[in-house]
């Protein structure tokens, strides 16, 4: 535990300064991506519909993604994940929950040799199998583990 | 310490009393009891392990489940048997003391002729007569131990924490710990066991930014054996348990970071790593058939007594898997000889405490009688008797689980009723008071507010495959190791052979097939979501009880089971 950087970390947030940290990352944010929102890929309804309007249809399964769920998620509204790819050249990856009404979660973009990781957290409706996909050069890539989603209760 | 002779007579007195026959193994059992503790020590590492004792200060009754079913690769091997298969398997003879403890059979009879189990005076004397045979070993206490019962409620788990420190434990993790909430369990660590007691867990992380909360593992020199002891939480707190009571900290299975703990002590110098954990039994064989390099796990949670370890071969060597029982009834001591930095040999020995054998430990005693003091009126408080024997643990349901079903339906004016899969609680022969500590042995939880809501026969159906699929799903890793939701008043069919939520079908109420639209009035308790207000589940059935008097023997309401045919989890 490192109570100081927790402290300094949220006064950080408290005064605003969150924005322009994420504005210097190599991920691109959000806002710059809007001219190239693909409103067809997160507004599909199956993966495989999700998978291929976001250009990631005929992905290999590859054990150089790592990919880190829980095996339970503790609160289906914000269940962490967190995908590294081994993958040389990797340019893109994509994260989707299968059994969401939209599956495609995010598709993030990695520029300038950017290290292909990421950790987030993805909201999930029922428990479903989360997949990820890896653009590198003109090959597609995948790896997935399902993520159960319960109710609670009458443990132990 | 030891059975004096005295004793051994009183107990053959009341196994004639009882009318049973010791069979000559029987006998010659309880002929040699006076050297039924004496184990000789053996290598030059021991651990002494208790686990799951949730609270059980004095001597109770303890029945084990006659219903532990296991599928796929847990189909008919430990802990998934039960009764005559459970004897079958480790070559036990039934009618002995061992038969007792381990299994349900003949349960009253045999807990008339052996009496009660457990006991913390007990274990204190049972704990130092083993230690003294082995030095330098180490007490090990995986977690359970300051929830189940009125004192350690009333006393937000101190009862326990003195007592588990009087008794000399070295090193706990947790899991109903946490239902004290995350302050009251740092102040405990921080305070009262500075210096004392390791509390472990390398599975809990800050929510934030993944920070450890607790210490991952100690290295500790047995004999001048470095030994690393690892600490593995329940899993699964968070979501059985209200999350509400721990909501910074986040928990889960957390494979790597394990393997990376037992890496990192190895590369410290550890000779030997074992790992406490309240993963249960089933998480636990998974566990080390894919982390190497941990020579032991000593697990608890699915309260198995499981007589003995399971070896499981992984990538590193073999790992033995050990589950000790709950309630303060076994005592674990694993016997490892460790030459030239590895271990080359073990034994292992899950003792019942028959609380009869051993004589209580006087300055423990004096404890439990003075944390008592103050609540002993309320304690002793007579609510009924009982004319059949009352108990909790199998898969479905117990006779106790079916009592607060039926006081919950009767004083809620309820259609039906739903109660937790909880695994501890004591037992009752037939005969016996029902007392208001007994109530709070089944009920004694910081959320026990009762409810009564309005149910769609959709949404039940959703919640009882929802709660089958946590104790049956294919990978003990999706399970979370309580039991069934025990239901009162619907009866159903439970097709074992199916997945998720096609396990369920003919769901009837008082004869008729439950409608998925049509809505029920549930009665339930132990709501994991904060700011229920309903009166304690304890006032609820022990207004019952005073009204009824007498307790007739209890109906099981359990469900049609399919494709279990050949299973050794059903006794």
């Amino acid at each position: 535990m490192n109570p100081v950087r927790r402290t300094l970390l949220k006064s950080i947030v408290t005064v605003g300064m969150l924005a322009s940290a994420i504005s210097v990352s190599l991920v691109k944010p959000a806002a710059a991506l809007v001219a190239s929102w693909n409103k067809n890929a997160f507004s599909a309804k199956t993966i495989a519909d999700a998978m291929k309007e976001a250009g990631y249809s005929g992905a290999a399964e590859s054990s150089d993604i790592l990919l880190k769920v829980p095996d339970i998620a503790e609160d289906g509204a914000i269940v962490p994940l967190e995908v590294t790819s081994n993958i040389p050249g990797t340019t893109s990856i994509a994260i989707f929950a299968e059994k969401n009404p939209n599956p495609l979660v995010a598709d993030i973009q990695f520029s300038n040799g950017a290290q292909p990781y990421i950790s987030m957290h993805i909201k999930m409706a029922e428990t479903s199998f989360v997949r990820v996909a890896v653009k590198a050069g003109d090959k597609i890539y995948s790896q997935s583990k399902e993520v159960k989603v319960t109710l609670g209760g009458c443990g132990g | 310490m030891s059975m004096s002779r005295r004793e051994f007579l009183q107990i053959l007195a009341a196994a004639a009393a009882a009318g049973l026959a010791l069979d000559s193994h029987g006998a010659q059992l309880a002929a040699n009891s006076s050297n039924f503790y004496e184990l000789p020590p053996f290598g030059n590492v021991s651990l002494l392990h208790i686990t799951d004792c949730h609270a059980q200060l004095l001597p109770i009754y303890f029945r084990e489940p006659d219903v532990n079913i296991g599928l796929g690769q847990s189909l008919n091997k430990a802990p998934h048997l039960v009764g005559e298969h459970l004897l079958k398997a480790f070559g036990i003879r039934p009618g002995t003391p061992d038969a007792y403890a381990f299994t349900c059979l003949d349960f009253a009879q045999a807990a008339r002729t052996y009496g009660k189990v457990g006991g913390f005076a007990q274990m204190a004397t049972l704990v130092k007569k083993i230690r003294a045979s082995r030095p330098g070993s180490l007490l090990l206490d995986g977690g359970d131990s300051w929830q189940g019962s009125a004192t350690a409620l009333w006393t937000k788990g101190q009862d326990m924490v003195d007592a588990c420190k009087l008794l000399g434990v070295d090193v706990m993790t947790g899991h109903w710990e946490f239902t004290l909430g995350a302050d009251r369990v740092k102040q405990i660590v921080d305070n009262d066991f500075k210096g004392k007691i390791d509390f472990l867990a390398q599975n809990i992380k800050t929510v934030d930014f993944g920070d450890p909360v607790f210490q991952h593992y100690v290295i500790k020199p047995i004999n001048g054996v470095p030994v690393a002891i690892i600490g593995q939480a329940f899993p699964y707190t968070p979501i059985a348990n209200p999350r509400y009571m721990m909501p910074d900290w986040s928990f889960g299975i957390q494979e790597d970071s394990m393997q990376q703990a037992v890496n990192e002590a190895r590369a410290k110098g550890a000779a030997v790593v074992v790992l406490l954990s309240h993963n249960g039994m089933d998480v636990d064989l998974k566990m080390a058939s894919r982390v190497s390099g941990i020579d032991a796990i000593m697990g608890g949670h699915t309260h198995d007594g499981v007589p003995a370890p399971t070896i499981v071969k992984n990538s590193g060597g073999q790992t033995l898997v050990t589950n000790a029982g709950s309630n303060g009834k076994f005592l674990g001591v694993l016997d490892l000889d460790v030459k030239n930095g590895k271990v080359t040999d073990f034994k292992y020995k899950l003792l019942p405490v028959f609380a009869n054998l051993i004589e209580p430990d006087v300055e423990m005693a004096a404890l439990i009688e003075k944390v008592r003091a103050p609540y002993e009126g309320k304690l002793s408080e007579k609510l009924a008797i009982t004319e059949g024997t009352l108990y909790r643990r199998g898969n479905f349901n117990g006779t106790f689980d079916q009592l607060i079903l039926d006081a919950l339906m009767e004083v809620k004016g309820a259609d039906a009723a739903f109660s937790p899969g909880f695994r501890w609680g004591t037992s009752l022969l037939p005969g016996e008071a029902i007392t208001m500590e007994h109530l709070m042995d089944q009920t004694a939880i910081t959320y026990p507010q009762t409810m009564l809501t309005e149910m769609s026969g959709e949404t039940i159906k959703a919640i009882l495959e929802d709660v089958l699929d946590n104790l049956f799903n294919p990978d003990p890793y999706k399970q979370q190791g309580g039991d069934m939701v025990r239901v009162g008043a619907i009866s159903y069919t439970c097709d074992l052979r199916q997945g998720f939520g096609k396990r369920i079908n003919n769901m009837m109420l008082k004869g008729k097939p439950i409608d998925p639209g049509k809505k029920y009035k549930v009665a339930g308790w132990a709501p994991v979501t904060e700011g229920a207000t309903g009166e304690p589940i304890w006032d609820v059935v022990a207004s019952y009880l005073r009204d009824k008097k007498v307790i007739t023997p209890r109906k099981l309401n359990l469900p049609k089971l399919l494709g279990v045919t050949g299973n050794d989890g059903i006794g």
